[in-house]
This record gives structure tokens, C-alpha cells and sequence, in this order.
């Protein structure tokens, strides 16, 4: 099961062209939803406002080199490492979820363009991708799910509540979830669940990238500006008005000579 | 002066839930970042602002007697057991203060989950739990009867 391209099978049904058109379809989606975010939100009118401020407002310069190291941190640190959580166990499902989510969505548009139909073999590290990639979601996702979410694991709430916040959460991990089981059906020759399970997977997967302008799909995208924002300011000497960092104390936590006012 | 949230600075770990005194710190049903639920019972006590491990949560003044271009900013520093404030005033005055906050490294108190639970007879005590041990003395000063103004008992 897990060296089989499931796109390939279902192509005895359905034409690659009409799952290629479906895929070129969601990316548009997630184009548009992004942009009406962008818009709606006004994220990027008060990205830029609180960048002139900061820039403003700078106790130094921050030059081409260092914006370029800022950028390259930003990149390597907050979002590959997602380095801004506080929390590991919040920092690892998220990126078993992010890590996760790229490679299933690479390696799905490679074997629906590239490999679509049985006659085009597809690579077996290519499918066996597929299938780790929607195994991290789901992992991450439901770890998340289940256990770390705030609303449950400090609020008390059921963990089958469902409020807009988790739309981007749920629709992932079943769109993935459902995959998973429609490629297991698949690949075992079960016709009729498996036509049910596909319709679920393709109504799924479409919500996730339909309701990007109701989800928080789109942070993908605005976290990072604010990471590097972030840092920005911190090199640029604002920091966001937050005091500068103590001197450490000759002694922990000693009174007398610790106490420093200025 | 009720607290508010950066929503793009917070990630949503709920820090500031489990802190909040009043419970009014919770998770937006909509974007899932916190939020002050009740800015009219918020203390004050800037609890969240100070827990809050991405500098998220700031605190906005009353218009009267804070108005535009004041910030009080707070940065607690748990491996240095210090707390800094930054006062801004709108005339671009700035006072800055640290402060220690503890004389222990953070995470050495004892919790009392850590604690093994009293007996019945330590229930009955007017003691509270694990006194006098967990005051580091040998017994709680108290009056004897010939000690008190006659007529008490």
C-alpha cells in the first residue's frame, strides 16, 4: 500500500486532466483567499504602518547585510525550526504538522502531473513520501487535537467542540485522515467505500482550501512577516517599547546589589 | 487599565489562561489567540502580561489619565529572576526599572502536588498544612493560658 500512487489507480475512473484541473483549482483558491485575507483583515496595511513606525522610531540603522541575516534567521529559526513557540510539545506537533502538510502537498501534485496513470510508473520514495507526509498531519494534528489545544487541555472544553478557530485543524487532519483511508480502499479493491471516501476526501479538501478567508490557512503566510518583524525591531533598537534586557546579577536573585534603578 | 492581546504575536499557548486570577484570559473561538474576555474585571495585576512568553499581551490606559503615546511595558527575565519595566510618557520622558523577583532559580519551589497529602489528625490541627516544617522552624509561637488577661479563659 504504501509504495502505490492511489491518483494512478483512480485514473481507470477518472481522467488525469480532471484531477489536474481540480488541483490547479485549489491553488487558485489558496491565491485568492490569501489575497481577499490580505484585504478584509487589513493584515498587510498594519504590517506596513507598524514597519514605517518601527522604522521611525529606530535607535540605529538596520543595514542591507543585516536585514539579509535578519531575513535568513527569520527563515531558518521561526519558520523552518517554527522557533517562536514557548512550548515544546506545541513546537514539535506543529511541525510534524507543517513538515507534514509540505510534503504531502508536493508529492501530490507530483504524482497527479507527473505519475497520473498506472503507465507512467511512479517512483516508490515518491508514494511512500505521500503517505509519511499525511501520516505526520494526521499525527501532529491530532496530537494537537486531542491534548494540547488551550480551549481543552486548560479550559476544560470537550475536544469534540468545534468553533471557526479549529476549521483550518479539522479540515486538515481529516482531509488527510480521509485520503489515507480512500488510497488504503483503494489499493485493497474495495469499489464502493472507496468511492465514499474519495467523495469525503475531495469535499474536505476542498473546504480547507475554500475557507481560507474564514481559517487561519492564511498564517502560513503573516506569521513569518511578523517574525521578521519582530526581529527587525529588536535589532533596530525599538523592541517593540520593551525594556532592555537586565544586566545579570553578581548574585541570583540578590536584593542589594540587584536592585538597579535608572 | 484591562490588558489586550497582539494577535499576531501571539501563538495561542494559553500561558495567560492558566495565570489570570480573574479567569478572563481565553482562547478566541474565532483565531484561536487569547484574548480579555472581561476588560471591566480585569485586576490589573498584569499577571498575563508578565507570564506571557512572547510579549503578546500590553496593557491600555484609561484615556484621562493615560492618553495617546504612553506605554508601560514589561519584560520578566525567569533565568536572571528579573522584572524591567519600561514607563514611557507621552512627552517621550522614559523611566526604566529592574527589579529581582525571586532568590531562588525558577522551577526549584516545591509544588503542592509535590507535597504528600496530611492525615486526619493534621487535618484537625489549626495548623495549616506541613507547618511548621514548611516554615523551616520548629514550632508556631503561641500563647499559653497563664499568658492571657484574665477573664479570656
Amino acid at each position: 500500500m504504501f509504495t502505490t500512487n492511489p491518483f494512478a489507480e483512480l485514473s481507470a475512473s477518472v481522467p488525469p486532466a480532471v484531477m489536474q484541473t481540480y488541483v490547479v483549482v485549489m491553488a487558485l483558491l489558496v491565491v485568492a483567499g490569501t489575497l481577499i485575507e490580505v484585504v478584509h483583515k487589513k493584515s498587510a496595511r498594519y504590517f506596513f504602518e507598524n514597519w514605517r513606525a518601527s522604522q521611525n522610531k529606530a535607535k540605529q540603522p538596520v543595514g542591507a547585510g543585516q536585514m539579509v541575516s535578519i531575513a535568513v534567521q527569520t527563515a531558518v529559526v521561526d519558520v523552518m525550526a517554527s522557533g517562536e513557540f514557548c512550548n515544546a510539545r506545541r513546537r514539535l506537533a506543529h511541525l510534524l504538522g507543517m513538515y507534514g502538510f509540505v510534503i504531502y502537498v508536493i508529492t501530490t501534485a507530483m504524482m497527479v502531473f507527473a505519475y497520473p496513470t498506472p503507465t507512467t510508473p511512479t517512483p516508490n520514495a515518491v508514494a511512500t513520501l505521500w503517505y509519511i507526509g499525511a501520516l505526520m498531519v494526521c499525527l501532529g494534528g491530532y496530537w494537537f487535537w486531542f491534548f494540547i489545544r488551550v480551549d481543552v487541555a486548560a479550559e476544560g472544553n470537550s475536544p469534540f467542540r468545534f468553533v471557526r478557530a479549529d476549521l483550518f485543524v479539522v479540515t486538515l487532519v481529516l482531509g488527510t485522515t480521509f485520503g489515507l483511508i480512500w488510497a488504503w480502499l483503494e489499493t485493497a479493491g474495495n469499489t464502493m467505500w472507496a468511492t465514499i471516501f474519495l467523495a469525503l476526501y475531495l469535499i474536505d479538501t476542498t473546504v480547507l482550501f475554500a475557507s481560507i478567508p474564514w481559517s487561519k490557512f492564511a498564517h502560513m503566510f503573516f506569521k513569518p512577516a511578523a517574525a521578521l518583524q519582530k526581529r527587525v525591531e529588536e535589532t533596530n533598537g525599538t523592541r517593540s517599547n520593551l525594556p532592555v534586557p537586565a544586566d545579570a546579577a553578581a548574585k541570583f536573585g540578590s536584593v542589594a546589589k540587584h536592585s538597579n534603578h535608572y | 487599565m484591562p490588558t489586550f492581546v497582539y494577535m499576531t504575536r501571539c501563538d495561542g499557548c494559553g500561558q495567560c489562561v492558566d495565570i489570570c486570577p480573574s479567569d478572563i484570559m481565553h482562547i478566541d473561538k474565532t483565531y484561536r489567540r487569547a484574548l480579555n474576555i472581561e476588560p471591566n474585571f480585569c485586576w490589573e495585576c498584569y499577571s498575563c502580561v508578565k507570564a506571557c512568553p512572547q510579549h503578546a499581551i500590553d496593557v491600555r490606559g484609561y484615556a484621562d489619565f493615560a492618553p495617546l503615546g504612553h506605554s508601560v511595558r514589561v519584560l520578566r527575565e525567569e533565568e536572571k529572576a528579573t522584572v524591567s519595566w519600561k514607563i514611557k510618557f507621552r512627552n517621550g520622558h522614559e523611566k526604566n526599572f529592574v527589579s529581582p523577583i525571586r532568590t531562588t532559580p525558577w522551577g526549584s519551589i516545591k509544588s503542592p502536588s509535590d507535597y504528600a497529602a496530611p492525615t486526619a489528625d493534621a487535618m484537625k490541627s489549626q495548623e495549616l498544612a506541613h507547618e511548621p516544617e514548611s516554615l523551616n522552624i520548629a514550632a508556631l509561637p503561641a500563647l499559653k493560658p497563664g499568658q492571657l488577661k484574665q477573664g479570656v479563659v
